[in-house]
Formats: structure tokens, C-alpha cells, sequence
């Protein structure tokens, strides 16, 4: 017999209704949480951070509305409307305040905000003026990095205006302690402290602050207990009334008390990472191993005979809704950045115990047959491959892959693990590893990864060899030689680590000055009592109370850059038949192919500004009238051949992604050009910086800010994502891909490598379709790859999305470490997607 | 010199990676050039010829041929030795007709094995035995053709008459040294009748060792390249037989060889 049972199991109609509620209207901005949280932190001005920090969550959870939706089983809402959002001005509040009237239309995660929400949400503002963490961030910021940060180096944006969230919290504790448990531990550790004790003063407010949350979200819970008996009074519906019943009596004792059904497990699960929302705009707030601590539960009741494997498929699908009724509002440019209104919860099944042995088990399938019963993109779900996954498992995954949803995300054992304990984790931990967000790996309920640090453009660095370190007419960095005098690829490739070294040593500041500006204002002392060694250092999460600190900025352009080296070096020093001095200027001019308004605008301030610097009395005022005659005149029909030629010599060559080792050690060269620097930083809690090889979508929204590059990748168009192949180079078939990719060196990548594929349906059809997409995820992370994501949806399909996007508005599409909805994705981002190179199975 | 057969060198067109309708698993197929056949259904007819050729794919001129070793060949085909382990997957020679090249075909099937991958071929079988014979020490699989059992209309539609062919087929489930599969590219007009496939069916279920036979539905896919090649499509205009057509035949294929019978590769 098997150790776990693997049928899949049939979908309820209470699902179908719940979704279609859920889409019923565009999400909505309320104002209830800022609101509160002002009143709340009016009244304790003077008192300790993290103190304030509790009672402002005591005073939010009090009075939040709450709501019950129709014919839902887990409750717990955190706006009235359906997917809608709170703000959190702690964080940062201009920029909604300037988009108050442009948020509904924008391009990227539109939200509808009344008149009355701006009224009352203007009010509350006001009161953080000087008050944010984002702008003491930017206090501590050298104007270097604000120069870096100005002229599009890196972004720092994620945790500048928002929490930090990107953590898996103890969820088990609390199933199994209650918070009742972890409140009285906190009082044991309180009693045991002498007011001598060194720690004393930070230890005995930061348990105190857990202690007064705790009691905040039980009294949360007892207030949607109240709701419930009234609705079930309230009902002429007999079986919804025995239903609404059983949520009284659940959120009656759970999260208090240890959970004592699955039922109970499942409620008191949401109520947490519910209310860890509310406490923090924090993404990536990740479930991780549910499968792992939510089988217990299942198992007892169904040996009691208390549950049916139907009613608990049922309540894990009502908890998946749920996962997409939490919501987010960004800033436009953000949102280009996080597009699809993700919140990035990753919940990850399979993979290893702690000692070794295959963790399958029933709510593993559970939660793959939940995906595909709600059809949605959240959670994130994830799946751990390792040497002894069972092959069914794998099956059930790979048919979920082939509905096109773009879950699971693929994870690999064999090379997570090792990178892992590279970074000081041991073996039994680095087992029980989950993701966060979208490929970070962490050991949960230990880690404070701070795993979305940044995005690092590698291709900008690259610009800046050419221009000796200057941008828009100013030294933005250092100089690293005129590169037209460059005498050898050594020199120039050299030219490129010291750009590099330089300017990631500037994104070690920028997440530094945010790190400790989050220290300092916003502590947050809930999750930070479900987080080991919070309690026992009496420092919150931010403060670097975790067991296991690190940060980890992510860049990207891997495949654009090591490209533009291997074109370097062949067709100007090896071959020489393109001089370095022609080559800067077809990259000026953007091989001939035609000037945007951005490079024509680039190119004129440019000019004014070595004018201005060699004494010349011309204006700034000029450069439009400049940029204009730029764009009319062009460039001579001579240099617009001979750029053209390049660009045909340039794309003629081999690229990154065909199994050919010459060009992809030159990948895997400009991989480490990143990677390597990173690691030998440090950051406030402790911690160390460890990189991350995934874009989310800011490829697209940060390659619109770079200029033409040495691969043949034409001005403002995306730029390669993760570790995939820059899109349409890739050519010889998804196995040599595969063995591309794998040439990089993922486990030094230690926060997260992302593999993105696309596959024509057709690739994946019938049992042995499958069982070759298993197995080519197999061969590589045999190779020691990290992680595969994939889209099985034919080009047809989303170019008719985009025609008529009333027709798909469930259509869900892999962009990076996540699903999204295509229609809620910006016309660039889909263009993205589309361009990506399908990959086919040959005939 | 002990690995001279390492540089025979044969004419190649194309080396298709991850393919997966074609024997076991994942698989690289490298594509032969020149055949004895002119099938008038051929969805490669840039393979037909040896000589190297010009073919127009998509408004530029491409050049069909080149030539190789089997050190060259292999070279590629040992990149996807992850997945070829993972899925039982190898190198499948198809073309044109590896019989046409025996000597290189021989070689690069002989290099396979010596390197641990496993070989399988789609060929038509249409040469002297003694070439086949050669080869099959070398040989895990064998995907043969049989497209019509009347000599004269397999003549007329195929340019040659099956007796070598129907001879070989014998020869080789009898050798007993490779896992031989028939294959019937089911063509409307010329052989998608009961009758004539069972016929086929009949033939294959006589012979011993046969693993299983695949009735390969007529597809259109190759038709641009002609008009690239200048040629004419030897077919009139005809539509591929349609789901229900296909599970009618494939029932009487079953029937009339008590084989395991599949629609496809």
C-alpha cells in the first residue's frame, strides 16, 4: 500500500461560487487600517517602538470591520470588498497620494478608491509627514546611492515603501500551542527576568509587545465568532446555519487554543496569515510546508472518522480563495515591477523531512488538486524534486503544469540543500527548507531572508564601461578607463567587475540605510513571536532577532551581459572587425535600428552636458529643442549601414542557452560578476548578503531604462529574465536550454535562481508527454540547476487575450517566480511573455 | 588506428533535439540525407536527394545538407545524456534513409553504443540485407516502414516495389537482434482502406518478434517545403483521416496482427 493517498478529488460547487464572487468587481483601496493605526499611534506617542507597534495592531484588529462572505468556510477578511486593500503609511503614503486619481486607470494592478477613502485617508497621512520609515531610509543614504538609485543602477523600491514580510512563520506552533501558548511563554520569559538583566529593557518590551498581539488576535477571532452566531441566527438557510455554527465554534477556540480538527487547523492557519498582513504591507508572507504541518490534523480526523477526504479537499480549496483575497496596492512603478497583483505567498509540497526521508503525503496532492479545482494564482505553489520523489507525485504536478496555470514551480533537493549549508545552515535545516516569495529558499520559522533586497540591472554596469563611468552627462561612477584606449578583452572585461564591484557595493548601502530604518520605526512584534530567536534575544524581526539573517538583492540581464562579452571579445579583439570606438557609437545610436524619444533625449542631454563641462555657455534649456533635431536628422545613411552590419555580426554569433560552452562560460563568467561581490557583504542584523538570480517582472519596466547592448538587444526593450535565455535566441530545443542554464553556477545564487520555460501545449500531451517533462526537470537538476517554472499556453491564445481580454479574465500565465492573470499585466510585460521562445517537441 | 570510424564522414540536414514522438524517451534525431524512395506523401522531401540543395523557408534561401563525421554528430547527440538516462531516450537516425549512407549510419549507430546511448532508426529497409546485417549489432531499434502490400501500387505511389522491402522485414524479426516496430503512415488514397491495412497487419503479425505496430496518420506539414523547393506535391488535395477513421483502422490493425496497435509514433 501507499503511504499516502494520491486520487484526485472531485471539485464543490461552493468553489466556483466563491471565485466568481471574489472577480465580481474591480479590488478597492479602504481606509480603515491607516486610519486606525493613526489614532492608535496619537495616543502613544513617547512610548517604546515596538510597544506602539502592538498597540497599534490591538487598537486595528478592535475595530476593523470584519465581514463573513456568502458560503464561505474559512473566515477572515481584511478589507469588506472582495481582493481589496489596506494602506500602510508607516511605510510610505506620498506616492498614493499622488496617484489617488490615476490608481483606477493605470496600466499594472488597477484599484477603484472612492472620493470619501482619499478624504479620510489624506487625513491620516498627514499625521507621517517626516514620520516613515522610507523617508529616515533616505536619511541614512550616501548621495552616491541616491545618484546610482536616480540614473535606474538598481532599485531598492520593494522594502524602501513597504514592510518587509518574506518570511514563513511557525504556523505549526500555533496549531499545536495555540496563541494562548505562545503568550504564556512570553509571560514565563517576562517572570523569569530580573530588571538588572542587561537585556532587560529591550527583552521585557518586545515580550510585553507579543504579548499584548497575541491577545490582539484572539480577541480578532472571538470578534468573527460573535459575527458568525449572529449570521447563523440571522438565516433562513438551515444548512448555511449549521455551517456558520461551526465557524462560531471554530473561531472560538482557534488561534487561542491548540487546534483540535482539521477544520479548526485550516481556521486558524488563515487567521494568522491573515492578520500578518495586517500587521505589515509586507509580501511574500510565505505558508511554506502546509502539507507538512497540516497532515496531522488530516489524519486524526479521518482515523476518528470525524472528516471525509471530500470535506477537507473542500476546505483546503476555501483556504486557496482566501490566499487570493488578500491584496496589495504598490506604486505604479512598482507595480510594473510586482505586476499582477501578487502577493507571492508560496506554499510548497514534497520534498525531504528533516531527517531525510520523502515527505509526500496526502495534503501534498491536496494542495495540487486545490490549484486546480480554484484556477487562481495564488498561493505560489511550489513543489521540493528530489532523488527520491515519488513519481506520481510528480505526475499530479506535471498535469496541473499542463492546464497552463504555470504552477507548480520546480524546486531542486539536490542542489538547495548543499547551497544552503554553504551559507552555515545545518543539514537537518537546510531539509526542511521551503520558498519564499518566488525562489528564495529559507529554513521557516528561523529566517529573516529579507529575500526581495533589490533589483540589480547587470546590463547598466556594462553602459558604464563604455561611458567611463558617466550617465546623462554625469559621473554617476567610477572610472574605469576611456574604453575605446581598452587593449585586450582582459582589460574591458575587468573594467566590468570594478563598475560592478562599485556599484553593488552602492545597493549594499541603499538596503543597509532601509534595513536599519525598518529597525528603528517599524518592528513588528506578532510575527516576530512565531519567528526562533525573537523571543529568547527579545529583539523583533527586523531588529535582527531571527536565528538566520541575510539579504538578498537579486539581479538580472545574466544572459544579456555574458552575450555582449562573448561579442566583445570575438568581434573587437579577437576578430577585430568592429572597432570598440564604432561599436560604442552603433549602441549610442541603437545599431541604426531608430531612436525613441528616450534615446534621442539621452543623447542630447548627453551632449549639452559635456558642453557645459568643457566651459561652453550652452543650456540645459536646450535639450529638447536638441533631442528633437536628433530625432529629424537621424544619423548618415553610411553609419546606419554600418550599424546595421554590426548588429547582423553582432546577432549572427552564438548565444547563451544552446549548449554551446564557448559563449555559455562567458554566462556563467558574467553570473559570478554579480554573485560573487555580493556575498562578501554584511548586513545591520547580522547577517550576510547572499545573491538572487530572478527578475520578478522588472525586466521588462528596468530594460525600458537601458540603452541599446553589445549582445544586439536593441535600446528599452527588456532584458533577459533570471538565468532563462535572452527571448527568441534559444534555438536548438528546451534540453539544450536546459544544459545552458545549468552551466551556471546556481548554489553560490544561494537567495534564488529562476528558470523560466515556455512549452507548446502539445509538448506536454498524454501520460508519456508528461513522463518526458518530468524527466527533462529531472536531467536538469541532475545538472544541479535550482529551479524551472513553466507556461503551457500557445501563442494563439495570448494574442487573442489581448484582443479581448473580456474573454479571459481568469487566464492565469507564469511571468517570474509567480502566476498572475495575463489581462491585469501590462501591455509590455504580456509582449514579454508572448516574445518568450516556445519551446516544442520535435516531430 | 583503432577509432577511425569515428571520421566517416556521412551528409546530414538537420539534429533535432528533445524529440519525443519517436522510440523511448527523450531523443536527439539526426537526419540523413539522400533516399531510395520518392514517396509521394514524404513530409521531408529536402532529405530525398544526397546532393546538397537550396531550399526557400520562409522568404530566405537555406541551404540543405552538410557534411559531418560521426566524431561531429556525436558530439551533439552526447549533450543529452541527462535525459536520455532519465527517460531510456538515445540517438534515432531518420532521413532520407540511413541505408542510403550504410557506411556512416553503421558508424555513427556503432559510436552510440560504444558511448552507452542507445540507437534506434526509422528506415524503409530498402537496400541489400547484407547492409542491413551490418548494422544491427548496432541497433536497439528498428522502425520499419511497410506502407502498402501490392508491390505495384507501393510502386507507383512509392517509386520502388515492396518484395526487398516485405524480404528485409523477414529477415530481420528473425535475426531476433533488435526491437523491430512496423510502421504504416496511413495515407488517404493510398492505403487507408480495411483492406489494405489489414493486409499490412496480417504481413506484421507473421513475422515473430515484432513489438508493436503504429498507424502514422497522414499530415500536411510538409508541404510548404516543396513550394520552397520548387518541386510539385506528388498528392492531390487531401485532408488527414480523421480521429474516428484512424480508431476504425487501428481496431482491425489489431485484429489482423494480434499486435499491440497505436496511433502515432
Amino acid at each position: 500500500m501507499n503511504r499516502y493517498y494520491s486520487t484526485e478529488l472531485p471539485k464543490s460547487g461552493r468553489i466556483a461560487e466563491l471565485v466568481s464572487d471574489l472577480f465580481a468587481k474591480m479590488p478597492e483601496i479602504e481606509s480603515a487600517r491607516a486610519v486606525l493605526l493613526t489614532e492608535s499611534y496619537r495616543a502613544t506617542e513617547g512610548k517604546p517602538i515596538v510597544l506602539r507597534r502592538a498597540m497599534a495592531l490591538h487598537h486595528i484588529l478592535k475595530h476593523l470591520p470584519i465581514v463573513i462572505r456568502d458560503r464561505e468556510m474559512v473566515v477572515g477578511s481584511t478589507t469588506l470588498a472582495p481582493r481589496g486593500c489596506q494602506t500602510y503609511p508607516e511605510f510610505s503614503w506620498e506616492w498614493l497620494e499622488a496617484e489617488f486619481d490615476t490608481v483606477e486607470t493605470r496600466e499594472a494592478d488597477r484599484f477603484r478608491i472612492s472620493e470619501q477613502t482619499k478624504r479620510e485617508l489624506h487625513e491620516a497621512n498627514a499625521y507621517w509627514k517626516g514620520k516613515t520609515s522610507s523617508e529616515l531610509a533616505d536619511a541614512y543614504m550616501t548621495p552616491e546611492t541616491h545618484k546610482a538609485i536616480e540614473h535606474n543602477i538598481f532599485t531598492t523600491g520593494n522594502y524602501y515603501y513597504n514592510g518587509i514580510g518574506h518570511y514563513t512563520c511557525q504556523y505549526e506552533k500555533v496549531l499545536n500551542a495555540g496563541l494562548r501558548g505562545i503568550s504564556d511563554e512570553a509571560a514565563g520569559k517576562l517572570a523569569a527576568m530580573q530588571p538588572g538583566d542587561q537585556d532587560y529593557v529591550r527583552k521585557s518590551t518586545m515580550l510585553q509587545a507579543v504579548i499584548i498581539s497575541c491577545q490582539a488576535v484572539i480577541e480578532y477571532a472571538r470578534r468573527y465568532a460573535a459575527l458568525a452566531s449572529e449570521l447563523a441566527e440571522k438565516t433562513a438557510d438551515a444548512a448555511r446555519r449549521t455551517e456558520l455554527m461551526t465557524i462560531a465554534e471554530n473561531c472560538r477556540r482557534v488561534p487561542e487554543y491548540p487546534a483540535q480538527s482539521f477544520g479548526e487547523a485550516c481556521q486558524s492557519f488563515w487567521f494568522i496569515q491573515q492578520v500578518l498582513q495586517i500587521e505589515s504591507s509586507g509580501h511574500s508572507i510565505s505558508p511554506g510546508r502546509f502539507d507538512q504541518y497540516m497532515n496531522p490534523f488530516l489524519q486524526r480526523d479521518l482515523e476518528a472518522g470525524r472528516i471525509t477526504r471530500g470535506a477537507a479537499q473542500e476546505l483546503i480549496d476555501c483556504i486557496w480563495v482566501k490566499l487570493n483575497d488578500l491584496n496589495k496596492c504598490r506604486d505604479a512603478a512598482s507595480a510594473k515591477g510586482f505586476a499582477g497583483y501578487s502577493l507571492f505567498q508560496n506554499l510548497i509540497v514534497g520534498g525531504q523531512t528533516g531527517e531525510g526521508e520523502d515527505a509526500t503525503n496526502d495534503v501534498s496532492f491536496m494542495c495540487i488538486t486545490a490549484s486546480k479545482h480554484v484556477f487562481l494564482p495564488m498561493p505560489s505553489l511550489s513543489i521540493r524534486v528530489w532523488n527520491g520523489s515519488p513519481h506520481d507525485l510528480l505526475m499530479h504536478a506535471a498535469s496541473l503544469t499542463r492546464t497552463g496555470i504555470g504552477l507548480p514551480a520546480y524546486y531542486n533537493d539536490e542542489a538547495i540543500i548543499p547551497a544552503m549549508m554553504d551559507r552555515g545552515i545545518s543539514l537537518r535545516e537546510a531539509r526542511n527548507y521551503s520558498i519564499i516569495g518566488c525562489v528564495e529558499p529559507q529554513v521557516p520559522g528561523k529566517t529573516d531572508g529579507w529575500h526581495d533586497a533589490a533589483f540589480f540591472n547587470m546590463c547598466r554596469p556594462l553602459e558604464l564601461v563604455f561611458s567611463n563611468g558617466r550617465d546623462l552627462g554625469e559621473q554617476i561612477s567610477i572610472r574605469t578607463g576611456e574604453v575605446e584606449e581598452m587593449q585586450s578583452y582582459d582589460e574591458f572585461f575587468r573594467a566590468y567587475q570594478e563598475q560592478m564591484k562599485y556599484l553593488i557595493s552602492l545597493l549594499v548601502n541603499s538596503d543597509n540605510a532601509i534595513d536599519v530604518a525598518h529597525a528603528t520605526l517599524t518592528p513588528n512584534p506578532f510575527e516576530s513571536c512565531l519567528i526562533d530567536d525573537c523571543m529568547d534575544k527579545g529583539l523583533c524581526l527586523e531588529e535582527g532577532g531571527a536565528h538566520f539573517n541575510f539579504t538578498g538583492p537579486q539581479g538580472f540581464g545574466i544572459a544579456n551581459v555574458g552575450n555582449a562579452l562573448y561579442a566583445v571579445k570575438k568581434l573587437v579583439f579577437d576578430e577585430k572587425t568592429v572597432t570598440m570606438k564604432e561599436l560604442k557609437k552603433a549602441l549610442k545610436f541603437n545599431f541604426g535600428q531608430g531612436l525613441d524619444a528616450d534615446g534621442a533625449a539621452a543623447l542630447a542631454t548627453e551632449a549639452i552636458r559635456d558642453m557645459r563641462a568643457q566651459g561652453q555657455n550652452v543650456s540645459e534649456e536646450s535639450i529638447p529643442a536638441v533631442a528633437a533635431a536628433i530625432l529629424r536628422e537621424g544619423i548618415s545613411e553610411e553609419e546606419k549601414a554600418r550599424f546595421t552590419e554590426i548588429w547582423e555580426m553582432i546577432k549572427a554569433l552564438p548565444k547563451f542557452g544552446n549548449d554551446d560552452p564557448e559563449v555559455d562560460a562567458f554566462a556563467r563568467e558574467a553570473a559570478y560578476c554579480y554573485s560573487k561581490p555580493i556575498e562578501t557583504f554584511r548586513n545591520p542584523r547580522g547577517g550576510q548578503y547572499q545573491a538572487g538570480m530572478y527578475p520578478v517582472s522588472a525586466n521588462v519596466p528596468l530594460g525600458a531604462q537601458t540603452g541599446a547592448t553589445p549582445d544586439g538587444r536593441l535600446a528599452h526593450t527588456p532584458v533577459a529574465d533570471g538565468v532563462s535565455p535572452y527571448v527568441g535566441t534559444d534555438v536548438n530545443g528546451p534540453t539544450a536550454a536546459c544544459n545552458s542554464v545549468a552551466k551556471l553556477d546556481h548554489m553560490i545564487a544561494s537567495n534564488g535562481t529562476l528558470f523560466n520555460m515556455k512549452f507548446h501545449p502539445s509538448a506536454l500531451s498524454g501520460e508519456s508527454g508528461l513522463d518526458n517533462f518530468i524527466n527533462m526537470i529531472r536531467g536538469f537538476f541532475d545538472q544541479k540547476g535550482f529551479h524551472m517554472q513553466f507556461n503551457v499556453v500557445d501563442r494563439d491564445t495570448l494574442l487573442d487575450a489581448q484582443k479581448h481580454p473580456e474573454n479571459y479574465q481568469h487566464l492565469v500565465v507564469r511571468v517570474a517566480g509567480y502566476s498572475a492573470l495575463f489581462t491585469t499585466l501590462s501591455r509590455s510585460l504580456q509582449d514579454d511573455i508572448i516574445s518568450r521562445t516556445e519551446q516544442a517537441s520535435t516531430e | 588506428m583503432a577509432e577511425d570510424y569515428l571520421q566517416t564522414k556521412g551528409r546530414i540536414f538537420d539534429i533535432q533535439r528533445y524529440s519525443i514522438h519517436d522510440g523511448y524517451g527523450i531523443r536527439t534525431i539526426v537526419f540523413l540525407k539522400g533516399c531510395f524512395l520518392r514517396c509521394r506523401w514524404c513530409c521531408n522531401p529536402e532529405s530525398q536527394h544526397y546532393d546538397v540543395e537550396t531550399m526557400t523557408v520562409q522568404g530566405k534561401p537555406k541551404t540543405i545538407g552538410r557534411d559531418v563525421t560521426v566524431e561531429e554528430v556525436m558530439e551533439t547527440v552526447q549533450k543529452d545524456r541527462p535525459y536520455y538516462r532519465r527517460t531510456g531516450g538515445g540517438l534515432t537516425l531518420s532521413g532520407g534513409e540511413m541505408l542510403f549512407q550504410q557506411e556512416f549510419a553503421r558508424d555513427l549507430l556503432r559510436a552510440s553504443k560504444s558511448a552507452g546511448i542507445s540507437t534506434a532508426a526509422e528506415s524503409t529497409a530498402f537496400s541489400e540485407y547484407r547492409a542491413i546485417e551490418e548494422l544491427l549489432p548496432y541497433l536497439d531499434q528498428y522502425l520499419l516502414d511497410i506502407k502498402h502490400m501490392d508491390s505495384a501500387k507501393h510502386k507507383r505511389f512509392t517509386g520502388v516495389p515492396n518484395e526487398r522491402i516485405l524480404e528485409n522485414a523477414r529477415r530481420i524479426a528473425k535475426s531476433g537482434m533488435t526491437e523491430l516496430s512496423i510502421r504504416v503512415p496511413t495515407i488517404p488514397t493510398f492505403n487507408d482502406s480495411p483492406e489494405e491495412i489489414r493486409a499490412i497487419a496480417e504481413f506484421a503479425g507473421s513475422l515473430p518478434n515484432v513489438a508493436r505496430l503504429h498507424l502514422l496518420p497522414y499530415h500536411r506539414l510538409g508541404l510548404d517545403k516543396y513550394a520552397g523547393l520548387g518541386r510539385e506535391y506528388g498528392l492531390p488535395d487531401i485532408s488527414p483521416p480523421d480521429r474516428e477513421h484512424m480508431l476504425m483502422l487501428k481496431k482491425i490493425a489489431e485484429a489482423g496482427s494480434g499486435l499491440e496497435c497505436r496511433i502515432g509514433g
